[in-house]
């Protein structure tokens, strides 16, 4: 557990360096791939809800640091998102091979509509408009990063305990 | 025959990792995730209450300063790559750039020997009058080149973190130009290493502009609409403004509008002029000259401290 977490504590800050230099500057078919949110679901749907959340809060919090933006919101958007997604992976996308890219499609939708009504609330001038005109090209983005993604974090945080192979017969 | 098979698809840590008592360990699940947001309404609420020198703005610089380095590094390694995409991109529409410089150059000569003869009319009426003017760019300013260091992941977030703060000399609400000269923006956040630019495509951002060839004022904001064009709004019927005009900041605020920039800081080219019966002022949209989708480099205009007292 404590190797876990120090895997994710190197994980995110470099996840964020990455986003927040490199992968936020270009903007393929006007939208912009969140490296970050990819890597919290495969975290998420790897270890479960809490450290989901936990690292979310991580994240989010230096996200806000790096963008010097309102310290608070990404960390209460990817908390909530890291939580959700570890649900999924505790209940529904348990034994599920497309649980990454579905979850991943779902929480991209609900993070942007979330950042939009939170930024709404602190008075800050946001564009529905220009939100649903970005959102179906960030979409197709982060399912192009969910593979390399989670193959690359299943092989950082390795499962614990691997069932079996079974022998199946045939004819 | 006989095959193997995994037995799961996706391979997670099983129930091991997690309390054994289910109800122990739904309690434990839903009050981490509720302590976690507790805690960032809570950073969040004092983070937009305080002043900028509060300790939760304390926190965040000194989070930036750390990640500063590693930002400063990535953005290094990535130049390269970005210079590569920009000049293959660059070469689809070369040809016609050229044709339209080639044309633009033999006008701005002309143009320039103008210039100057008029120049030199401006400074000896200015002596005759002992006329002192306000700050002008780029007279008044030296620039202060940094890279761009973090670009806002949101879309409606248009804002920059570039990697000169307050240690470096970058004050609040100091002007921001691409390194060609254009206006993008203006420092909005400073921490002692890193500043917060909030450019010019952001719908809080507005800038008292200028008609270089008429002198006609008006309030340079972005507009709505799927381009979302930039606007010279606040333009009267009667003044004149016409399609190709140059746009320049006006160095003063208009009424109660309008940030104060220095004067004659180059905005873009007005591209469509229109009026209709009802509306009292005109519909002017500017072109930029800053590629706002593009911007690496940035220069904060840091005022000079001895400002030269002749006129």
């Amino acid at each position: 557990m404590t190797a876990d977490v120090f895997k994710a504590a190197i994980a995110f800050f470099l996840v964020v360096v990455v986003q927040a230099t490199i992968v936020s500057s270009v903007a393929p078919m006007g939208g912009k791939a969140d490296l970050v949110l990819v890597t919290l679901a495969a975290v998420a749907l790897l270890r479960g809800s809490i450290f989901g959340a936990i690292a979310g809060f991580y994240a989010g919090f230096l996200l806000d640091a790096a963008n010097l933006d309102t310290l608070g919101v990404s960390s209460l958007l990817l908390s909530l998102a890291g939580y959700w997604i570890g649900r999924y992976g505790e209940t529904t996308g348990r034994d599920r091979a497309h649980a990454p890219l579905v979850s991943i499609a779902v929480v991209t939708v609900l993070y942007a509509f979330g950042a939009l009504v939170l930024h709404a609330m602190l008075g800050e001038s946001v564009s529905v408009q220009s939100a649903l005109r970005s959102l179906p090209a960030t979409i197709l983005l982060n399912l192009a990063l969910t593979v390399p993604v989670y193959a690359l974090v299943r092989r950082l945080f390795a499962p614990v305990s691997r069932l079996p192979i079974k022998d199946v017969e045939f004819g | 025959m006989r095959l193997a098979a995994l037995g799961s698809t996706v391979q997670r840590a099983a129930s091991p990792t997690y309390p054994s008592s289910r109800a122990a360990g739904a309690l434990r699940r839903r009050l981490v995730a509720a302590v976690l947001v507790v805690v960032s309404l809570a950073m969040l609420t004092l983070y937009f209450r305080e002043a900028d020198s509060g300790p939760m703005h304390s926190v965040q610089g000194a989070v930036a300063s750390v990640l500063h380095p590693f930002q400063v590094g990535a953005e290094r390694i990535a130049r390269p790559f970005r210079d590569a995409y920009g000049w293959t991109s660059g070469l689809v529409h070369a040809r016609s750039e050229n044709e339209k410089l080639r044309k633009d150059l033999q006008e701005l000569r002309l143009k320039a020997i103008q210039n100057q003869s008029a120049a030199q009319e401006n400074a000896d009426l200015r002596k005759a009058l002992n006329y002192i003017s306000g700050p002008t760019f780029p007279r008044d300013y030296d620039g202060l080149a940094a890279s761009v260091t973090s670009y806002a992941t949101g879309e409606w977030e248009q804002s920059l973190v570039i990697s000169a703060g307050g240690r470096n000399g970058v004050s609040l609400d100091d002007p921001v130009v691409s390194s060609d000269g254009y206006l993008v923006g203006q420092v909005t956040k400073v921490t002692r290493t890193s500043s917060e630019v909030t450019l010019l495509t952001d719908s809080t951002s507005s800038v008292t502009a200028r008609d270089a060839a008429t002198a006609t004022l008006g309030v340079l904001e972005i507009g709505e609409g799927p381009d979302r064009p930039f606007e010279l709004n606040r333009v009267r019927k009667e003044q004149v403004v016409r399609k190709g005009d140059t746009i320049v900041t006006a160095g003063r605020r208009f009424g109660r509008l309008g940030s104060m920039f220095p004067a004659n800081i180059p905005i873009g080219s007005v591209s469509h002029v229109n009026q209709t019966d009802i509306e009292n002022f005109q519909q002017i949209q500017v072109d930029p000259f800053a590629d706002f989708s593009s911007l690496d480099i940035l220069v904060v205009l840091v005022p000079k401290e001895q400002q030269d007292p002749s006129p």
